[in-house]
């Protein structure tokens, strides 16, 4: 692509992102309405940990002789890797190279 | 003789080591597990601040190995500031080097992303600039111009489907993730973090703009797939743009 | 700093507050009850932006806000964390709150941060130490400071003095205020064996700036003994709001925080046990 042909099609996406942007901005009320409530729930997992002056009941302080695999979601998530545990080139033609003539 | 607390701190951090003498109940008996209510206080309010900052990570490995997997880290990297809001922060290099979760390849990326949304989260606000002034900047002067991103703004990039198994884990009745690299950029529109994936190219382009080169270089970096109006779309919609500057 | 507009609280009143949560955000400004103010800890107002200090602006301009820290270390043999101490230099002259306090206790040691209020025994070198480090934050902050009574669990054999002939050695030594939190001197009574109403009887109550309310829990320890937890996570118990009565009766009516940190309730629980110390302040007052 020329240089000319690059810098106009630059200004057609800028334009079209533009649009686009024009009928999705959020107006300002919504915007002050989400100072309360968290998009994601009340519990607002991105807030992260706070801290708290308060000590516990729960007994977990002891330090742990390591036996545990992990068994959450993982076992539904398993995913192609080498080997030694590094991911194949993450990329679709290393999966369409797999494929069966 | 007194406690030192140098003496008391590792004690609290190493349950196999003795209660400090010095240390009593009301009738001068060893303290025994009254020091243990100190002991369980900080391992227990270390480990759920770790489950509350990676929830995701802690769903893929499972509640009950991740509570033994915290009490491993919080021994190895114990905060080093009082704000716990970012208490954590090398958790992903932690996951890179623990054996047991060497088969889950994705989890170090998926730690990074957890982090990246919480440290969008408590990012300082900045103010948009007005999608306008994009389009009345003639096409060559935008090229050689450079855009200042918001500090809401994180890219994640791996080599794993890291946003799909983002989404597989956070959205009931998300598709199964296929084995493919994914980019992730986070924003912020108004309060709440937002990881997108990417299309290609689109991470090199936000990386040459965050490295503070040219929208023309980062175009050129970005190559022939590049959707320069879906990655706009998704900066403006994010309010992740924050200045642009000509000159050098 | 807020908006010049803003009303500007100097003093907590001598109601009830409760230690905000952010998911009572809606609950609170669509009906406090008999919540007249609010405690946050300074900590989780120490980042850059963001909804948690977007909502503290909002709130200041309708609430007193008592920013109360818990991580300063004051307690600690190290000095203290220049760093900690400039953020919260930052927040307490961003919002101007209508008081500030922290804990006699310490929780960094060597850089090392252990989320946990930890004990001190009470001598004159400890005394030495936390009245240097009041005097600076006092310096620093540029405010009087209240320091609250902790919860304890065990006891050093090389104790000099009582918690109370420590606290008013600072108070006297410092010039700060005190935050007595009458649940801790039930829970550190129970566990050191002491006498909670003579604590109260003895403690310098016109210095007392604010008073503090939470639940505890119950185990025992290795003998059998009885071992409180101050865990923030229930109803404050029955004799604790007894102990509370009588301490309103000696001292007159104080600001009163309900804390609830662990198992947070929701609103409307929460606003009850506000009510009740309410009741205490108002019957007391009549």
């Amino acid at each position: 692509m020329s240089h000319h042909v690059k810098t106009l099609a630059v200004a057609g996406a800028v334009a079209a992102a533009l649009s686009a942007h024009a009928t999705t901005a959020v107006n300002a009320q919504e915007q002050e309405k989400c100072f309360g409530v968290s998009l994601a729930g009340a519990n607002d997992c991105a807030a992260g940990p706070g801290t708290t002056c308060a000590g516990t009941s729960k007994v977990d302080y002891q330090g742990n002789a390591w036996t545990l695999v992990p068994a959450g979601t993982c076992t539904e998530t398993e995913l192609p890797a080498m080997a030694d545990g590094t991911p194949r080139q993450g990329s679709l033609e290393a999966l369409e190279r797999d494929l069966p003539a | 003789m007194s406690v030192g607390q140098s003496e008391f701190t590792q004690a609290i951090l190493d349950p196999d080591l003795a209660v400090p003498p010095g240390l009593t109940d009301p009738q001068g008996r060893p303290a025994g597990k009254r020091f243990s209510v100190y002991r369980n206080n900080v391992a227990v309010s270390l480990t759920e601040a770790l489950e509350t900052a990676y929830p995701v990570v802690r769903k893929l490995v499972g509640e009950e190995f991740f509570r033994a997997m915290a009490g491993v880290y919080l021994r190895q990297h114990p905060p080093t500031s009082a704000v716990m809001m970012h208490y954590g922060a090398r958790l992903p290099a932690f996951l890179e080097n623990f054996e047991p979760v060497r088969s889950i390849g994705y989890l170090p990326d998926m730690a990074r992303l957890e982090r990246a949304l919480r440290q969008s989260y408590h990012a300082a606000d900045a103010a948009p600039i007005d999608p306008a002034i994009l389009q009345t900047m003639p096409p060559d002067r935008l090229m050689a111009a450079r855009l200042r991103l918001a500090p809401t703004v994180r890219l994640i990039r791996s080599t794993w489907p890291i946003h799909a198994v983002w989404l597989a884990n956070t959205t009931s009745g998300a598709p199964k993730p296929e084995m493919v690299a994914e980019d992730v950029l986070v924003t912020r529109p108004g309060f709440d973090p937002k990881p997108q994936r990417l299309g290609a190219g689109a991470g090199n382009f936000v990386e040459m703009i965050s490295g503070d080169e040219t929208f023309g270089a980062a175009i050129e970096q970005a190559g022939e797939d590049f959707d320069l109006a879906a990655l706009l779309g998704l900066l403006l919609a994010g309010g992740a743009i924050t200045d642009i500057s000509e000159g050098t | 700093m807020l908006d010049a507009a803003n009303r500007h609280f100097d003093h907590l009143p001598n109601r009830p507050g409760v230690g905000y949560k952010p998911q009572h955000y809606s609950d609170i400004l669509a009906d406090p009850g008999p919540v007249d103010w609010l405690e946050i800890h300074a900590e989780n107002y120490m980042g850059d932006g963001g909804r948690p200090l977007a909502q503290l602006r909002h709130l200041a301009e309708r609430f007193p806000i008592s920013v109360h820290g818990v991580g300063l270390s004051i307690g600690g043999e190290s000095p203290l964390d220049p760093d900690h101490l400039a953020r919260l230099k930052h927040l307490v002259s961003w919002l101007n709150p209508a008081s500030f306090s922290e804990h006699l206790a310490w929780s960094t040691h060597d850089s090392h941060f252990l989320n946990d209020l930890l004990p001190l025994p009470y001598t004159a070198r400890t005394l030495d130490r936390v009245a240097r480090h009041i005097d600076q934050v006092q310096d620093t902050v540029g405010r009087r400071m209240l320091l609250e009574n902790p919860s304890t669990y065990l006891a050093f054999s090389d104790n000099e003095m009582s918690e109370i002939e420590f606290l008013s050695g600072i108070v006297q030594r410092t010039g700060c205020g005190l935050l007595l939190d009458v649940n801790n001197v039930f829970v550190s009574a129970t566990n050191q064996q002491t006498d909670p109403v003579g604590y109260i009887n003895a403690f310098p109550m016109a210095d007392v700036g604010e008073i503090h309310l939470g639940g505890h829990d119950e185990d025992q320890d290795d003998h059998g003994a009885p071992l409180l937890i101050d865990s923030h996570g229930r109803e404050v118990v029955d004799p604790v709001w007894a102990l509370y009565a009588h301490t309103i009766e000696v001292a007159g009516p104080r600001p009163t925080l309900i804390e609830w940190d662990n198992d947070v309730p929701d609103w409307l629980t929460l606003a009850a046990e506000a009510a009740r110390a309410d009741g205490v302040l108002t019957r007391v007052a009549a």
